[in-house]
């Protein structure tokens, strides 16, 4: 054969394998709303990025007929490619070739890149698309499964991983995404769960659609399984870019640095926060102030509403945000929005990236519910998270920062590097209402007009202790400062803050509240 | 400030407004159990029946065997007394929450 020759086979047979499923399978994909894996690869990657690996590889089953079956590249599809420039690792799962099932090979090419990724200090992003294991293959597929959950731990705050939910992903599978540390969801094509309606019906006699079980909403609202949620894929992609943009390539590195743009000029801080505060306003329009070009990416934006994350810059850096939501339950702390905060804290610690704490909070949800799902627990991850934190920490409480809440939202006790308090700040053991019924109880109970007496005592309480001179006058609070100096304050406090130096206990790991 | 409709929650006696998420609007609210009753925990078939009404029973006693998670799960009286209502029948389908047996001192 001459060399043209040799070329024009190895075109013919990459041309039959990237067809994968073959064109059939593919027109059903396409009649499920959904991209190839290919496709969704190219559309995430910078323009002529993608190199694919193992292409040819085949697959190892012998059993029930599979030696007479071809499934090209076994279903996944491998390789590296940049995202504005920056290097990825990538995989995603192929639906058209036999439901993106999960056999020997399949697997190994997943490690393969996962390895590559942990090596080559990069992030990497896994497109899940898959029926599940390949029951041909048996306990080789459960192997193959375990490799990968093995994989995704040790590269667990070494590289970012990102998990992307385009299709099934059902039984085990689910448990690659959840040991990742970004999982995006759409709607009406993500599929996730242990056990599908079907076993639910069989077993337990429940009637529960796919989507009511396991699809994207429920992901993203009710159970905080994922981090985006998007109406189409291609929204998707844009925020996995958007996503890649604020995070470093490794735990070794920084984020990348933009040209730093003020916020813009229709967000003030003191038209945003109104003074009473037991009236809510939308902590998002805060962080706006702040942030440059008011750009804020919120991460699980519709789940625990009542604690705000995500990513924004200042200064042209990275900053992770975390703030409490007056406008969604008061911006109390419950169990969902102490988990949400404390794994967003560790993500922003193992990868370099400071954290900005915006307080004003009443204190914890109360509820039979809240104390039996262990709000106690749950809570607890917050102050471990903050107190294992050694990036830049700095917090600014806006107005309410009672009790328990204080403590837990980075406070100097817990190591905050900077502790700022606008004049609107109560720092105090509880609202005034709930201290004064306390304090002056007998008063209260003996005076002629009882009403009359809380309503003074309340005051009293309000004029001694709902500010932010008494935490200031023991250092607890390092400045009181003005709306209007925050960006600029903080600009300061994160530069300074750069080569800071903050070491643990030696100890092997510790044992956080999990 | 926005007008939209909000709800109260009370945190250390003081009222705020504010919106609530999915799921603490779906919250169940919390109710007392009744020690008597004997509730499905996992859902599942009953394979048999051990007792009949009337019945005196000592509490750890065998009282049915329900099928769940492929596995046969002998169901005990948690305290004793005696058999005053059985809800169930054998091959009976239960799910959670289902009262199968009411006990009464």
């Amino acid at each position: 054969m001459s060399l043209k020759n040799n070329i024009l086979d190895l075109r013919k047979r990459k041309e039959k394998a990237q067809l994968g499923g073959g064109e059939k399978a593919i027109q059903k994909q396409v009649a499920m709303g959904k991209l190839t894996a290919r496709e969704r690869i190219l559309a995430i990657v910078d323009e002529d990025s993608f190199c694919e690996y193992d292409l040819f590889v085949e697959h190892q089953g012998r059993e029930f007929g599979m030696d007479k079956k071809v499934l090209q590249g076994d279903g996944v599809v491998i390789g590296t490619g940049t995202i504005y420039g920056e290097p990825i690792c990538i995989y995603a799962q192929d639906f058209t070739v036999a439901g993106g099932s999960l056999g020997l090979m399949h697997a190994r090419k997943i490690t393969k890149i996962m390895d590559h990724a942990l090596k080559l200090r990069v992030p990497l992003i896994g497109i899940n698309d898959s029926g599940g294991a390949r029951i041909q293959e048996g306990v080789d597929s459960l192997a193959g499964y375990g490799e990968i959950f093995f994989r995704n731990t040790l590269a667990s705050g070494v590289i970012p991983q990102l998990s992307v939910i385009l299709g099934p992903c059902a039984g085990g599978a689910v448990y690659s995404p959840a040991l990742t540390d970004f999982v995006f969801v759409v709607n009406n094509i993500s599929k996730m769960f242990i056990t599908g309606p079907g076993v639910i019906k069989s077993v337990l006699g429940e009637e529960i659609s796919m989507e009511e079980l396991g699809g994207a909403k429920v992901h993203s609202e009710i159970n905080g399984n994922a981090h985006f949620y998007a109406e189409t894929e291609n929204e998707c992609f844009e925020q996995i870019k958007k996503l890649v943009t604020f995070i470093p390539w490794s735990c070794d590195k920084k984020a990348k640095s933009f040209p730093a743009k003020p916020p813009k000029p229709e967000y003030k801080i003191e038209e945003v926060v109104p003074e009473d505060p037991t009236i809510p306003y939308d902590i998002r329009d805060c962080i706006k102030c702040i942030a440059d070009d008011s750009d804020f990416f919120e991460i699980q934006k519709d789940f625990a509403g009542n604690i705000v994350i995500g990513f924004g810059r200042i200064n042209g850096e990275t900053i992770g945000f975390v703030a409490n939501q007056p406008l969604v339950l008061a911006g109390v702390l419950d169990c969902d929005s102490s988990d949400k905060a404390a794994r967003f804290i560790r993500f922003c610690d193992a990868f370099n990236i400071p954290i900005l704490t915006l307080e004003d909070m009443p204190g914890y949800l109360p509820g039979v519910d809240q104390e039996h799902a262990g709000v106690i627990r749950h809570g607890a991850k917050v102050l471990y998270a903050y107190s294992e934190a050694t990036v830049p920490k700095i917090t600014v409480i806006i107005r309410k920062a009672y009790g328990g809440g204080y403590i837990a939202m980075n406070s100097r006790h817990l190591r905050a590097d900077f502790m700022y308090a606008l004049p609107t700040a109560e720092i105090a053991v509880m609202g005034p209402q709930g201290a004064a019924n306390i304090i002056f109880r007998k008063e209260i109970a003996g005076a002629e007009d009882p009403e009359a007496m809380r309503v003074e005592k309340v005051q009293e309480y309000k004029d001694k202790f709902a500010n932010p001179y008494v935490a200031a006058s023991k250092g607890y609070i390092d400045s009181v400062i003005e709306p209007e100096e925050i960006r600029k304050v903080l600009i300061h406090s994160f530069e300074v803050s750069k080569g800071k130096v903050a070491s643990m206990p030696k100890k092997k790991h510790g044992i956080p509240p999990f | 400030m926005c007008t939209e409709d909000y709800s109260e929650i009370i945190v250390h006696d003081c009222t705020y407004k504010t919106k609530l998420t999915t799921n603490y609007k779906n919250r169940k609210k919390w109710e007392a159990k009744n020690p008597n009753h004997i509730i499905v925990t996992l859902p599942g078939t009953i394979r048999k029946i051990e007792v009949e009404i009337g019945q005196k029973v000592e509490a750890g006693e065998e009282l049915l065997i329900l099928e769940a998670m492929k596995m046969l799960n002998k169901i005990v009286a948690p305290k004793s007394g005696t058999i005053k209502k059985i809800n169930i029948e054998v091959d009976q389908a239960v799910p959670k929450d289902y009262i199968m047996i009411e006990l009464e001192d």
